[in-house]
């Protein structure tokens, strides 16, 4: 079908409906529909359905891809002109309107790099395997973001967003393996190592006349002594470092540099060598930047270092506390206290059998070596990376006032009194169905505790129920473990005698003896593991969340008796910001009097973000082994939340969220008492993978016999 | 496993010992100890105490219990556990011939009557109902009740017991029952130090020294990765591997990425971190 363009005319109408908050009588459609009329109608079609898109979005931002959606045409094709738009919507959700504009004002950057895409590299595509990379090397783990300068603060590595200076794939991914393992090669072999009270690299750059020079003339020297470092100790990084910088044109460097070189090839040579070469070669020219090398940010390294020195000095004399704490707790006598005091930490200084010429730390107790626990080790790593040693003051532990470190330890409840701020807590993707992509890092999920409450809710369930239990007990019990006698088999324990006596009567027969003549005891297992998530959005108000509650304690005692592996977490919330995840029962927890307490304490809350929830579960589940996994929900209604989540949207989130799911080797099944669920249940869950109990007063019971059916 | 025939009439004693002979270590396994596990293993065996190797895989803690065997003369019966592996498994069964059952021994009643030195490699993997059966053998009653032809074989001085099992397993399902381990003299292996590392990897791979000296490095830095990704870092053996690979011709790389990156992890990201960790010292 050859469909004519569609007329300046008819697009301005169209954009005038779609565009109307964003348009005023200095700022109206008509030079957009002259512009795209254009273009083809398929084209057209293509423009209108996005503009329609991004309006749930943002007006703003429908306008502004508007406004450059014929530029787009002329320079690319339709995939790239999509990822455009999707990446200018990223732009936007993360750091918002402002940015998101000039996302889409970047168009002809977008295509050169899209043209160029065919042999660059992403960080994103390799980010873990260098931040793998840098931890297996050495040292601290380092992590690795994306900068637009090419630095280290010695805690992250900054590296570019994409790579495409060279021709081919595989040398813009070298490439950033030699950005990677140079910063890297500053952290570890002491770029910013000063001995106390030596004046810091900023200082000591401030006193030159061109602080800037004397920073690359800094970095110059170091990458030296780095380059020398590696090419020892890591020769087949330094071949591919070098190979990478000849397909750009060897760095040579000037006459007067030749013995400071010599001396930064030195295996002894540091950073203080790099220093002391300094005032020498000022005057002189800086040679030029290997590829690699990036940029030296001596401030924000020192900012960071800082940082975590104060951290690490606490955490270590903290550790030191617990540690001597426990080796002096089995003498309770009042003596002990006056003979703590006397006891004293030291580290001593061994010669490291593995690197000649190098130390390792012992850390000893009044003159005895004490093997420290796995993370006090690292600790002391990371202390000797960034000072060389561990000065006198770390070595006293902290006193009984060491409670300080809790005032900034972040309580996830605190995290919405004050300023938002997403430490610590998980961080999802979000399915747009409009934009057919994922929204990146959309929802922050936090766990925490359900507040229990004391009462004797689980006493006063099973007295209301003690009619059916002993029903439901046996039920269960017949369905756990069976041992089964198999007969007839090719191996076995025992003799099958029944077997022998036919197999011998078919031989005196002249027929061929049988070969299965043994039976073997198969022991039934029920290798499942299930997660219930319970919905707590406040919808269930009342006797909703009673009856989520008694089917609750039904379950576990259910559970308990067939011995499955079981997990309970409750789930709202309010807005994408806030996804909260109720911790009733983990995994690795057994049925106690605290875990019925918690269903006691299960409230109803705000809204139920379904999409978030699911996902964080699977990836718990994920890490626990079981032939049979599965992911059941108790749910009262569609999945809902303040800003926006619902209706298709909320839907389809959480229909891919479970596809992820079933990915992952889980079996997702749905209970809920909304009897409108036929609508959009099997959509989201599949035609079988749910069921509907449509009295609610039903729901403890019909649930433990639901899974009961579903686990047969 | 295989079964070799052994009937019960009392009088073919000469048949039996005659079959232990297989087991027994002609040549002296390479070994470098790390401690003093020589010592205490050897004491162990003269007072009669059974024996718990710990350790990571490929650490060395089979080929000790050779060497142990060799250094010892004893004959060593090796049986590698499954989830499948039956208590009868281990003691023995009935099988039928033409006209007749006869009883055939599995490998621990086979031990017990041969005096050898019986080894359960990785404990664990044992189902729980068949670990139970070594307790009567591991306490000082030194006894293998056989239930199905009522006898009871008592252990002579000579025979021994040992079993090993790798802590590095975070499963609770595969740990070892507190009955069964406090019945042991534990061993604990670790991999050596690297000079000694080195000194294991030229002696079983030929190659020289610093090829040694960059592999032995090269498995510290998987080791690195130990709990980010990995679990377990490479082993020695693993390394004996990527040697004995480039010995015959293979490039260095290529022997690294076969031997240690895909035996390690399946993860295509880990794998291509540690090939990069590989290249960057051949």
């Amino acid at each position: 079908m050859n469909l004519s363009s569609l007329t300046a005319a008819e697009l301005e109408a169209r954009l005038d409906e779609a565009l109307d908050p964003v348009l005023s009588s200095r700022r109206t459609a008509a030079p957009l529909a002259r512009a795209l009329a254009g273009i083809e109608r398929t084209n057209q079609d293509f423009v209108l359905k996005w503009v329609d898109i991004i309006i749930k979005t943002n007006s703003e931002m429908a306008y502004q891809f508007a406004a450059r959606a014929p530029e787009a045409f002329r320079l690319m094709n339709l995939p790239a002109i999509e990822a455009w738009i999707i990446h200018a919507m990223d732009v936007y959700d993360k750091q918002g309107l402002y940015p998101g504009c000039s996302a889409f004002g970047q168009l002809e950057a977008f295509a050169a790099e899209t043209a160029e895409a065919a042999h660059s590299v992403t960080l994103d595509e390799i980010r873990h395997i260098l931040e793998l990379f840098v931890q297996g090397l050495a040292g601290r783990p380092l992590k690795v973001e994306a900068d637009p300068e090419t630095y280290t603060d010695t805690g992250t590595l900054f590296l570019p967003v994409r790579l495409y200076q060279f021709a081919e794939r595989p040398d813009n991914f070298r490439l950033y393996k030699a950005m990677a393992a140079h910063l890297w090669a500053q952290t570890w072999y002491g770029t910013y190592r000063f001995a106390s009270g030596a004046p810091s690299l900023t200082e000591t750059l401030a006193a030159f006349r061109e602080p800037e020079k004397a920073l690359r003339l800094i970095h110059a020297l170091e990458t030296v002594r780095l380059n020398a470092l590696i090419a020892r100790e890591l020769p087949g990084l330094y071949r591919d470092m070098q190979e990478l910088q000849q397909l750009i044109g060897e760095v040579r460097y000037p006459a007067a540099w030749e013995q400071a070189i010599q001396r930064l090839t030195k295996p002894k040579a540091g950073v203080s060598d790099s220093l002391a070469l300094l005032p020498g070669l000022y005057e002189g020219e800086v040679p030029a930047p290997f590829c690699f090398q990036g940029r030296l940010m001596p401030e924000r390294a020192q900012h960071a270092m800082q940082e975590r020195l104060t951290r690490e000095k606490e955490l270590f004399r903290e550790a030191l506390a617990q540690s001597s704490n426990e080796s002096a707790a089995p003498s309770p006598d009042t003596e002990s206290a006056s003979k703590e005091k006397s006891r004293q930490y030291s580290v001593e200084q061994v010669p490291d059998p593995d690197h000649p010429g190098q130390f390792t730390f012992m850390l000893m107790l009044d003159g005895q070596p004490v093997q420290p626990l796995a993370d006090m080790r690292a600790l002391m790593n990371s202390i000797v990376q960034d000072l060389g040693q561990i000065p006198e003051d770390y070595l006293v532990a902290a006193g009984a006032g060491g409670y300080r470190r809790q005032a900034d330890e972040k309580r996830p409840e605190d995290v919405w009194k004050g300023t938002y701020h997403e430490e610590g807590a998980f961080l999802y993707n979000e399915w747009d169905h409009r934009r057919n992509h994922y929204r990146k890092h959309w929802c922050v999920l936090r766990e925490i505790n359900v507040h229990p409450a004391h009462e004797p809710f689980v006493a006063r369930t099973l007295a209301k129920y003690r009619g059916v239990l002993p029903q439901l007990r046996k039920t269960f019990e017949a369905l756990r473990g069976e041992n089964k006698l198999l007969k007839k088999q090719v191996n076995g324990d025992e003799v099958d005698f029944d077997a022998l006596v036919e197999a011998r009567a078919d031989m005196q027969s002249g027929m061929e003896l049988s070969e299965r003549l043994f039976t073997k005891l198969q022991k039934f297992e029920r290798d499942i593991a299930v997660m219930f998530m319970v919905d707590m959005s406040g919808s269930t108000k009342g006797w909703i969340n009673d009856a989520e509650r008694e089917s609750l304690v039904l379950l576990c005692e259910a559970l308990e008796i067939l011995g499955d592996r079981y997990a309970i977490y409750g789930f709202s919330g309010m807005t994408r910001k806030r996804c909260e995840l109720y911790r009733i029962k983990r995994f690795d927890e057994p049925y106690t009097g605290q875990v019925q307490e918690r269903i006691a304490g299960i409230r109803p809350q705000d809204y139920t973000r379904m999409g978030v929830t699911i996902r964080h579960l699977t990836k718990l589940l994920n890490d626990i082994e079981a032939r049979t996994k599965l992911l059941i929900t108790l749910s009262d209604g569609k999945p809902d939340d303040y800003d926006g989540y619902r209706g298709e949207y909320g839907i389809e989130d959480t229909r891919m969220s479970l596809i992820e799911a079933k990915r992952a080797g889980i079996h997702p099944f749905c209970i809920t008492i909304d009897e409108a669920a036929r609508d959009y249940l099997p959509h989201m869950y599949g035609a079988v993978n749910w069921t509907l109990v449509d009295d609610v007063r039903k729901l403890p019971l019909k649930v433990s016999d639901i899974y009961r059916r579903l686990t047969l | 496993m295989s079964m070799t025939r052994i009937s019960v009439s009392k009088n073919s004693g000469t048949a039996r010992s005659a079959h232990t002979d297989e087991y027994l270590i002609k040549d002296e396994p390479y070994y470098e100890p790390i401690g003093q596990e020589i010592a205490v293993f050897e004491a162990a065996f003269h007072q009669q105490l059974p024996v718990l190797l710990k350790g990571p895989t490929g650490c060395g803690k089979t080929r000790f219990m050779q060497h142990m065997a060799w250094r010892l003369k004893r004959p060593l019966i090796t049986v590698s556990c499954h989830d499948d592996l039956t208590a009868t498994d281990l003691v023995g069964r009935y099988l039928i011939t033409a006209n007749e059952t006869v009883w055939v021994d599995g490998p621990m009643a086979r031990a017990v009557r041969t005096n050898a030195m019986l080894y359960l490699d990785e404990i664990v993997e044992a189902r729980k109902d068949t670990t139970v059966v070594i307790h009567p053998l591991a306490d000082d009653r030194r006894v293998l009740p056989i239930e199905k032809t009522g006898e009871l074989l008592t252990a002579g001085p000579e025979f021994s017991l040992a079993i090993s099992y790798n802590p590095g397993y975070q499963s609770v399902l595969k740990d070892l029952k507190q009955s069964t381990r406090q019945r042991f003299v534990a061993i604990e292996f670790n991999y050596p130090a690297a000079a000694l590392e080195r000194k294991i990897v030229r002696r079983e791979t030929g190659v020289d020294e610093a090829m040694a000296e960059r592999l032995v490095k090269f498995a510290g830095m998987t080791r690195n990765l130990k709990g980010s990704g990995l679990d377990e870092g490479a082993s020695t053996r693993l390394l004996v591997h990527a040697g004995k690979l480039m010995s015959t011709g293979i490039d260095p790389r290529t022997a690294c990425r076969t031997a240690v990156a895909s035996a390690l992890t399946d993860d295509p990201e880990m794998i291509a971190a540690v090939n990069e960790l590989s290249a960057s010292l051949f």
